[in-house]
């Protein structure tokens, strides 16, 4: 009977385990990520409206959004424009050394973040190995928005290049043939054969550093300053308001965050959607 | 073979023949590839960048740790409290990285090798803990177990702490680590497909016996991998633990946030002792899962001989 029974929530399949698996891992999901993270949006629900929205547009708060949304968004760019590079040329390119650096670009993924945070503001800060040759020039990263910035840009590198490279690696050399048989010159065959191949890729990984960066904390605290409407990060801020024991505030800024991070999941995967419809295509 | 080819008599002359009556035609051996120098700036370039924001970082990481000598630093991370935080997160990864295993086995069992509604749902899900901001992820549970949270009174009438105390941090690092061996196992274990644990049940095999016999050793590499990277992230969690622990020295306090401490007592020698450690766990990390991946390569590439 079993047998001919139409089940429409599972195809039927002669494996077992399939209750006890999937039990288990909805189980597990709840207790750890799903429950407590309820609780955040369940919390924000005893708030009013006007109250929420006081509390999440202040001046504090919202200089906060513009620096954490800011510096995030040009370190994920210039992470798009070296990430690309950095993958272009361990794809196609040979030198010394290659196999140690492709391996090292990881870094940021295994690192903590906390040691990143004090290494970066070591190096930045005025008699640091970077620093004392910025300092002279004018320019302070330590403990201002820049060093945020470069925090940022450390975190989020390996993001661009692991997403494209494989991309790149893909590409079939029959392409760029029949390109340059057409008679195209080299900077054409990017610009119109493999860039567009590796946009999607590209975008995806831009999206990914930039989610990453918008809620990272450890690396940042350390070389941001944390003053006030300047360096302040969003997520600083709700540590704050947390030690000054203000859990309704931390609860609707970190209800606000994700939010946003929810938006960007939802993008990203539309992103690599899109990016294994083309490599399908081609 | 083309070498000796280019050589032959017959075929130079039909080659500068052909270049004679073409005249300003050139054959370049590499039409599909860049002139010398300008592969030579870009790889300078690359290099540049990831010297700057990669190497030097984390040379500078061993060279401030000994900076005072190899007596401050053995005194830094011997100190009890450092000790203390050694203990202590090993503890955590002893726990969180078992259990995401645990975890990531059954996920992948069910997703992978079943077909049912929902499951792009249950994948974004899984993915959750990665989009979250690691303070957020500290804050939530401090909303269910913490004094004004939701067990908050209950737990405090049985004398149970669980924020700013062990199971706490363990809860925290639980949650950003969740996804890391789940998503290492579903695409490899969806790319296995189900005939060998299929035919293993057609002959007789029980779920464990399958599991255990055809399943365990096709992802032992793959589980392996993903353990590693969990592990690396649940030892150096900072953000979301910070949030929980209450820093007390000697008692909460991990490797990353006692790094935090000696930074902010302004000891910065013993700050970067302590987080040199880490910095070759991140190095270990990195040439074992380098390892792996080779690994998977050349095993690749004999099944394709095959």
């Amino acid at each position: 009977m079993r047998y001919f029974q139409l089940n429409r929530f599972k195809q039927y399949s002669i494996l077992p385990g399939f209750n006890l698996a999937l039990g288990f891992t909805l189980l597990y999901l709840s207790l750890i990520v799903l429950i407590p993270l309820s609780a955040a949006f369940i919390r924000t629900a005893e708030l009013t409206w006007p109250e929420f929205w006081s509390i999440v547009t202040t001046p504090r708060v919202l200089a906060s959004y513009r620096l954490t949304f800011g510096a995030s968004f040009a370190a994920a760019t210039i992470n798009a424009f070296f990430g690309l590079l950095v993958a272009w040329v361990l794809v196609r390119y040979h030198f010394p050394g290659k196999k140690i650096v492709d391996a090292l670009v990881d870094l940021p993924f295994a690192l903590p973040t906390a040691v990143a945070g004090i290494a970066l503001t070591a190096l930045y800060a005025g008699n640091g190995w970077i620093g004392q040759f910025l300092e002279p020039l004018g320019i302070k990263v330590a403990f201002t928005p820049l060093g945020i910035f470069v925090a940022l840009t450390f975190i989020g590198l390996p993001f661009v290049v692991r997403t494209v490279q494989p991309v790149l690696e893909d590409i079939e050399a029959e392409l760029e043939e029949a390109a340059a048989t057409l008679g195209a010159n080299r900077w054409q065959t990017f610009t119109r054969v493999i860039f567009p191949a590796l946009y999607p890729a590209l975008m995806t990984g831009f999206a990914l550093a930039f989610a990453r960066a918008i809620g990272e904390y450890g690396s940042v605290i350390f070389i941001a300053g944390n003053m006030p409407m300047i360096s302040e990060i969003t997520p600083l801020l709700i540590i704050t308001k947390l030690e000054q024991y203000d859990y309704a505030g931390a609860t609707a800024l970190s209800v606000v965050m994700l939010v946003i991070s929810f938006i960007l999941l939802l993008i990203i995967n539309l992103l690599q959607w899109w990016n294994r419809r083309r490599s399908t295509l081609t | 073979m083309v070498e000796s080819a280019a050589q032959h008599p017959n075929l130079r002359t039909i080659m500068t023949t052909i270049t004679f009556l073409l005249p300003g035609k050139t054959f370049p051996q590499h039409a599909t590839k860049e002139p010398a120098w300008v592969r030579r700036t870009l790889i300078g370039l690359a290099l540049v960048f990831l010297t700057l924001f990669l190497f030097i970082p984390l040379v500078s990481v061993f060279y401030e740790a000994f900076k005072k000598g190899a007596e401050v630093y053995v005194a830094a991370i011997t100190d009890p409290d450092a000790v203390s935080a050694i203990k202590l997160t090993l503890l955590v990864a002893v726990i969180a990285v078992p259990l995401n295993l645990v975890f990531g086995i059954a996920a992948a069992w069910a997703i992978a090798k079943f077909e049912f509604r929902g499951k792009n749902l249950l994948i974004t899900m899984i993915d959750l803990p990665f989009s979250v901001s690691p303070v957020v992820s500290g804050l939530i549970y401090v909303l269910v177990f913490g004094l004004q949270g939701w067990l908050g009174p209950w737990l405090a009438e049985h004398d149970i702490k669980i924020i700013f105390a062990v199971p706490g941090i363990v809860l925290a690092t639980m949650f950003v680590t969740v996804p890391f061996i789940a998503r290492e196992l579903i695409p490899l274990m969806q790319a296995q497909g189900t005939e060998e644990e299929e035919a293993a049940v057609v002959l007789g095999a029980s779920g464990w016996q399958t599991f255990y016999h055809v399943t365990l050793p096709n992802i032992k590499w793959g589980l392996l991998y993903g353990a590693i990277l969990c592990n690396a992230r649940a030892m150096g969690e900072f953000g979301a633990v910070s949030v929980v622990s209450g820093h007390i020295r000697g008692s909460t306090n991990t490797l990353p946030l006692h790094v935090e401490i000696l930074y902010n007592e302004y000891n910065f020698a013993a700050a970067f002792a302590v987080a040199s450690l880490l910095a070759l766990l991140a190095l270990v990390t990195l040439a074992l899962k380098t390892l792996i991946e080779f690994r998977n390569q050349q095993h690749q590439k004999q099944r394709g001989i095959e």
